[in-house]
């Protein structure tokens, strides 16, 4: 234990070492397919906030827009068969993990063709053949279940890592501590990556955690990164060290990605706690803007590449929303069902 | 007993209509006005204002020290509020959902509840602790469950809910003023429901219910949001001249068993009405004192109306379908009348 990997320090917002050479080692379908995701997860959560608006669904939405390359380089590092733990804002983990945006949008509609058949909404979509170990409502609350994941992995002894997607706001939970730290005793296959998007509702991340989350790697021994998580390159390329590194057995790795919720917290959120000027310097380093000019400047994938994505993506968001909208309700005969199995 | 409506309080001072949710704020200002010793503290409730607007303006009034905004950290909150108490203070500490109380259940039934007891009687808290619960926001299985049995079972804890402006900013007042643990539930369903406060100090006092409305053929045992279906039931069923007398408890623990047992003999039925899980609930602790102590006034047997065993659905239809409403009072109160079961 205590092998310590340099912490890199930078606050730069702009592509740096970790990412040099990362989009040269990505094969074309590798870039076709992180710019898929980005750009699903980006439309998904437009049209769900659309569909909010027209009052078609009901509950609370919290957008991962701005945020798209964290969870889209993390799972890009991830085989099919790892195992993922997610939270309120979980519509980007659970589509980079490559969920069905018809299923999502109809869940969110609170249909019974929903992934959670409209008991779970938003908050709580789950698919565990994908190895979605689910969104959820309780801040903090996947960490020690990502831990338990990754215990349950080295004792089968199946070769799997998991990883616990959680926020800034998560960092000063008991269950951080407790998960991070029984994972780093245990030496388990996980990897804990803090998307600090900057607030946990109002409350600024330097506010609610008294020493950065990257910072708290050597206290349990274990390596932990401080990256820009809006650099599609630098995310996917420290995930896959640190996953690669767990599936060796050599234990968890903490990442803390620097990102930013250009939405409000929830689709309600109107509070005044943070700057015009702040959200537009974020939105000026958008993810997926970075990501296209990264690429067209490398002369990898053409117009063409990115027109035939997006025309596909558009089909998609249509199939998905007619979908929903022409799903059953539930019929209450399912309230009590599936609380235990039968 | 104060035996008041929540349209009619105290005639003879001015009254405003006001949301449940600023009547709980004016509880809390004045009390911080009166006392020094009282502070606010738990997650969102300085900038933001609070999750369900309880604590909005407060930071602005009375600053960061008295108004004290907290990481994400519930065992930590609690355990906030029982240190600060025991050593002098009156915090009122927030929980910003009843579900995430299960995070700080160790501070609140370990240490809170039992810290004066285990000490042989010589430590004081003075401490109350606010939670929003309850179903019908749209918020899932782990926002808006309605937990309050846990509490009431805990000895060291006092467990109080209102159903009306009036009776919030009372009650609030009076756990703030208590040298002992309050825990007030807070329906978050009628945060936004107005009602009439007066402009004039007055307490609600912790342990005594409230007939919201006086009746001679049934009653119905509720509290918090539920009182309000059962006063419309009651309104429905009288144009079928059914009569039916509706007792907000107020107080879980101090259980008013008095008015309870008083209306049930005056009606001899009884109809135990909440909106958390069926079994196991709060209701059973009703229907049990009624059955035991009024057996020989009962025409019927006790009933209980409660949410499905389940946790609370999402999808609106199942949503909706899983708590009580007017019409499952109705039914509940039509089959206590039929003695059909
Ligand atoms: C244990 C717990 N406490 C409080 C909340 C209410 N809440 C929901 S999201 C949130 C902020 C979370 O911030 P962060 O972890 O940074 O995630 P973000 O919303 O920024 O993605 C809070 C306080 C909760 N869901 N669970
Ligand atoms: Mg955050």
């Amino acid at each position: 234990m205590a092998e310590q990997q340099p912490v890199s320090t930078n606050g730069r917002a702009g592509g740096d070492d970790a990412s040099n050479g990362v989009l040269e080692q990505l094969t074309d379908d590798q870039l076709r397919w992180i710019y898929q995701i980005m750009r699903r997860i980006r439309r998904f959560e437009e049209t769900a906030e659309e569909a909010f608006r027209a009052a078609k669904m009901r509950g609370a939405l919290h957008f991962y827009i701005g945020e798209e390359a964290t969870a889209t380089g993390v799972c890009a590092a991830l085989d099919d068969g790892d195992f993922i733990t997610s939270t309120h804002r979980g519509h980007g983990h659970c589509i980079a993990k490559g969920a069905r945006m018809d299923k999502m949008m109809a869940e969110l509609f609170g249909r019974s063709t929903g992934y959670c058949g409209g008991k779970g909404g938003s908050m709580h979509i789950a698919d565990i053949e994908l190895g979605n170990l689910g969104a959820n409502g309780i801040v903090g609350a996947g960490i020690p279940i990502a831990t338990g994941a990754a215990l349950g992995s080295k004792l089968r002894k199946d070769g799997k890592v998991t990883v616990a997607f959680f926020g800034d706001g998560a960092g000063p939970t008991g269950a951080f501590h407790e998960g991070v730290n029984v994972a780093a005793t245990m030496n388990l296959p996980a990897v804990f990556v803090c998307e600090n998007n900057q607030y946990g509702m109002a409350t600024h991340a330097d506010f609610a955690n008294a020493a950065a989350i990257h910072n708290r790697g050597p206290a349990y021994g274990i390596p932990s990164a401080s990256i820009d998580g809006n650099d599609i390159f630098e995310v996917y390329a420290t995930a896959k060290t640190a996953i690669d590194r767990a599936r060796r057995g050599e234990g968890p790795t903490l990442i803390e990605a620097r990102t930013y919720r250009q939405k409000g917290h929830t689709v309600l959120d109107q509070k005044n706690y943070r700057t015009k000027e702040e959200i537009a310097e974020w939105v000026a380093r958008d993810p997926i803007e970075r990501f296209v000019t990264a690429v067209n400047e490398s002369e990898r994938l053409d117009e063409d590449d990115f027109q035939a994505i997006d025309g596909q993506i558009e089909c998609e968001i249509e199939h998905a929303v007619a979908f929903a909208e022409a799903s059953p309700w539930p019929t209450v005969d399912v309230i009590e069902r599936d609380v235990y199995v039968e | 007993m104060a035996v008041t409506t929540p349209q009619a309080p105290a005639p003879e001072t001015a009254t405003r209509e006001i949301f449940m949710s600023e009547a709980l704020r004016e509880a809390i200002d004045e009390e911080m006005t009166r006392d020094p010793t009282v502070f606010v503290v738990g997650e969102e409730v300085g900038v933001w204002g609070g999750a369900y607007a309880v604590t909005q303006g407060l930071l602005e009034k009375w600053g960061p020290d008295r108004i004290v905004d907290t990481p994400i950290a519930e065992a930590a909150i609690a355990g906030l509020g029982i240190g600060a108490a025991l050593t002098g203070s009156r915090p009122v500490a927030e929980f910003m959902y009843s579900d995430f109380m299960g995070i700080a259940m160790d501070q609140i039934v370990n240490q809170a509840a039992k810290n004066r007891y285990m000490f042989g009687g010589k430590a004081k808290l003075p401490l109350t602790y606010r939670a929003p619960f309850g179903a019908g926001t749209g918020n899932a299985a782990q926002h808006t469950q309605s937990l309050e049995a846990w509490f009431a079972h805990v000895p060291g804890l006092k467990v109080i809910t209102a159903s009306t402006p009036y009776d919030a900013k009372g009650l609030l007042k009076s756990a703030i003023r208590e040298d002992n643990v309050v825990i007030m539930f807070e329906h978050k369903a009628i945060y936004a429901m107005r009602g009439h406060v007066p402009e004039g100090e007055y307490l609600v006092p912790i342990g005594v219910a409230d007939v919201k409305r006086e009746g001679d053929d049934v009653s119905v045992i509720t509290y918090a949001r539920q009182t309000h279906h059962a006063l419309e039931a009651a309104e429905q069923l009288a144009a079928e001249g059914i009569s039916v007398e509706v007792v907000d408890i107020r107080s879980l623990y101090p259980l008013d068993t008095d008015t309870v047992l008083r209306s049930v003999r005056k009606t001899h039925r009884a109809v135990v009405l909440y909106e958390a899980v069926r079994f196991g609930g709060f209701g059973a602790e009703i229907a049990s004192q009624i059955q035991e102590l009024a057996f020989d006034d009962l025409d019927a047997p006790v009933l209980r109306v409660g949410a499905a065993h389940a946790p609370v659905p999402f999808s609106e239809p199942l949503e909706q379908a899983s708590f009580p409403d007017t019409a499952q009072v109705v039914g509940a109160i039509r089959q206590s009348l039929q003695g059909v079961y």
